[in-house]
């Protein structure tokens, strides 16, 4: 029997439209509008000026902290402001425009298709590579990756795990690049333990990706250590704890690190960065991004640098007249954007647009008691219980009954018969524990 | 027969009566006195306002005092704290009547929408996912968390401008709409002579330019009005106007030189031109 995660879990109908067709190279923006906060942390800090005359990839903001990533221009041209500008989080933040002009590269980035397999580095290079690339976890978290590969004293990595699960439904993006640069990705986590002094790793990828599983499985037997493990499809395995469960068989402790379970959980799209990083000296200014939806007619996995305004893919993919909701990201946990100029990040795995009908909410009723979120929750919470102690401010009670441990995947929301929208209130509760929590430390 | 049975009964229940009396005796606690009076004398409204989880909290914590300053039940006033403080032998601090107001005038016609908000009508879930269905990412939401949270009534959000209005009469200025704003719109300010008071209704932040754009009422930090205050009342920061209360003499000068009529007055009767130069 194939492996999943023990706890909970839903299966959304896959809708994976975009499945098996090639990576489209983008049109480079007339302009690129790059957020300074693409990632979890501190938000970069500007080493650019307006005027200044850049080429492609190179720096223009310096991670602001330990938490945080530098971020390379996507694009050649001149800076022509650093403003506000409006991003996927809903409201203004600073921004770095830059006007293109041509598209020259900076020197020292190998461009060239050839796959470099030999590294001599050590660890710490590896590691710096990484930092130097301001590379962030790319399955839509964005923590940076350099900091996960420092796991903090006491801790000890036991096995690298590659997240190529790609469990939400509509999005391909991770799907079309093991097709198009398996080989690259598996370099790229063999660098990964390297880097941590592991000796094993494992890529979890759902059995709804025959084609990616046949081709990783014939390319790993070149590469000593790493095993494809295929999953049962199951919702939400993309998880960080749900796929340490998957593979592992280990439950990561409530307020622990998933390094305490020996585990370093990295993205498929993150493996690629890195091997970019370290054997092409390529900085992550470019990602792959799946556009689809009923409100595209051509569904499409792009190659677009970061910066892109996200209306630039969609009328590539021929957007209709009407769409309803455009959503950065898969349908469970993406998010509803305001606008359709706001730009491709690191963290973009996709874009839905959603037809008018679709994206409606139905009327919320009232709970019927019938525990479907309480099955659902991979965490093995209650959720009705954590609506309800939101709407009624009871943190204690959310507080004791683990609001703070919700991964905030949306199974509870998918399942519930009388449309509660048990997430937003949980997300509420979750917040306001963690700020208890801090302030009790401080 | 029957009357073996009142015996039993009825001597259990004379004996179990005695042994309460003795045990409550025994176990009893020494309240204080002026506690029941001066929880007597407060408003029983237990709305938290004056910072204690209800009003007899904030009696034990009145007794319990050296002194009562800084100690206020911002729903009874300087009326209620006066008694307490003649029932403790203590002098009450002197108060300011308040009252909320909410700092956003971007009705419908002056913030043109630029999407539509489908989730949960709430506006701690919707400020959490986005700005507002505006251009103005510092504006009322509408949803209504300040409606939500009074106890008394005394604000509702009026449906044809999406904005919530605050009833003078009802509002004790108790500061429970005030945490309830994830936008922070709402002010306690000083009531002022027959409630006159004048205000910068807008919290935009903005430059003046995207700010406009926005709003067609949104203060756009022009600074005018902080040069047409003759009492350095107004003060400027981050491109917002901002009017302390203790300080204004509501000359409502600054009302008419704002651009955009983001200066509100209140309350006031209708503008003619002697008063003006009276006033002035």
């Amino acid at each position: 029997m194939q492996k999943t995660f023990r706890i909970g879990g839903i299966h959304p109908p896959a809708n994976k439209w975009s499945a098996g067709k090639p990576i489209v190279k983008a049109d480079i923006p007339a302009q690129a509008i790059v957020p300074l906060a693409q990632h979890i942390g501190a938000p970069a800090q500007p080493v650019v000026k307006k005027g200044d005359k850049l080429k492609a990839g190179a720096l223009i903001a310096k991670a602001g902290g330990f938490v945080s990533a530098n971020i390379h221009a996507p694009v050649s041209g001149s800076v022509l402001k650093i403003d506000e500008a409006l991003d996927a989080s809903g409201y203004k933040r600073p921004a770095i425009f830059i006007d293109t002009e041509g598209d020259e590269w900076d020197e020292g980035i190998d461009l060239s298709p050839e796959i470099r397999r030999d590294c001599s580095l050590a660890p710490q290079e590896i590691i710096a590579a990484i930092n130097r690339a301001g590379i962030a976890g790319m399955g839509g978290a964005t923590f940076p990756t350099h900091v996960k590969l420092t796991p903090p004293p006491g801790h000890t990595a036991e096995i690298v795990i590659i997240n190529a699960v790609e469990c939400e439904p509509f999005l391909t993006s991770d799907h079309a690049l093991m097709l198009a640069h398996g080989e690259e990705m598996l370099i790229g986590t063999s660098l990964l333990m390297r880097a941590l002094g592991v000796g094993k790793a494992a890529i979890g990828i759902e059995s709804n990706k025959p084609d990616a599983i046949a081709l990783l499985t014939r390319m790993a037997a070149a590469f000593e250590g790493i095993s494809v493990v295929p999953l049962k499809v199951r919702y939400p395995q993309g998880g960080e704890k749900q796929l340490i469960d998957a593979i592992v068989r280990r439950q990561v402790k409530s307020g622990a690190l998933p390094i305490s379970a020996g585990a370093v959980v990295q993205n498929a799209g993150t493996a690629f960065a890195v091997y970019e990083a370290v054997q092409k000296n390529k900085p992550l200014v470019e990602r792959i991004v799946t556009v689809t939806g009923r409100g595209v007619s051509a569904p499409a996995n792009y190659l677009a640098r970061i910066g892109t305004p996200l209306r630039q893919l969609m009328e590539a993919s021929g957007l209709t007249a009407n769409p309803g909701k455009i959503i950065s990201g898969g349908p469970m946990m993406g998010k509803a954007v305001a606008s359709a100029d706001i730009p491709v990040t690191k963290g973009c795995s996709g874009i839905l647009v959603l037809s008018p009908d679709e994206s409606r909410r139905k009327p919320m009723r009232n709970c019927i008691r019938c525990a479907k979120c309480v099955d659902a929750c991979p965490m093995g919470l209650n959720p009705t219980l954590l609506m309800n102690a939101a709407e009624f401010a009871a943190w204690d009670t959310a507080e004791t009954n683990y609001a703070a441990d919700c991964i905030e995947c949306g199974s509870c929301n998918y399942v519930c018969p009388s449309n509660r929208p048990l997430l937003d209130h949980i997300r509420i509760a979750k917040g306001k524990v963690m700020e208890i929590a801090r302030s009790r430390k401080s | 027969m029957i009357l073996t049975a009142i015996c039993i009964v009825g001597g259990t229940g004379v004996l179990c009566a005695t042994l309460l009396y003795f045990i409550s005796k025994k176990f009893e606690v020494a309240e204080n006195p002026l506690l029941a009076e001066v929880q007597e004398a407060l408003p029983a409204a237990n709305c938290g306002g004056c910072g204690y989880p209800g009003c007899s909290a904030f009696a034990s914590a009145c007794v319990n005092a050296a002194s009562l300053d800084g100690l206020l039940c911002p729903v009874g006033g300087a009326d209620v704290m006066g008694k307490v403080a003649a029932i403790l032998g203590m002098a009450a601090e002197k108060v300011e009547p308040r009252v909320a107001v909410v700092r956003c005038n971007g009705h419908c016609d002056a913030r043109p929408r630029t999407n539509l908000y489908d989730g949960t009508r709430n506006c701690r879930i919707a400020s959490q996912l986005y700005g507002g269905e505006t251009g103005c990412a510092f504006g009322c939401l509408g949803h209504g968390d300040c409606e939500a949270a009074c106890s008394f009534g005394a604000i509702a959000v009026n449906p044809s401008t999406g904005l919530p209005e605050v009833d003078d009469d009802k509002c004790t200025a108790c500061g429970a709409c005030v945490k309830a704003c994830p936008k922070n719109l709402i002010e306690l300010r000083r009531r002022g002579p027959k409630s006159r008071r004048i205000y910068v209704s807008c919290m935009n932040r903005d430059k003046g330019g995207p700010a406009r754009k926005a709003c067609a009422n949104a203060c756009i930090g022009c600074g005018k009005c902080a040069k047409e205050c003759a009492f350095e009342a107004i003060s400027l920061s981050n491109n917002l106007a901002f009017i302390d209360s203790l300080k204004c003499r509501l000359c409502r000068k600054c009302v008419a030189v704002c651009p955009t009529g983001a200066i509100i007055e209140l309350n006031f009767p209708p503008r003619k031109e002697a008063t003006e130069t009276k006033e002035s």
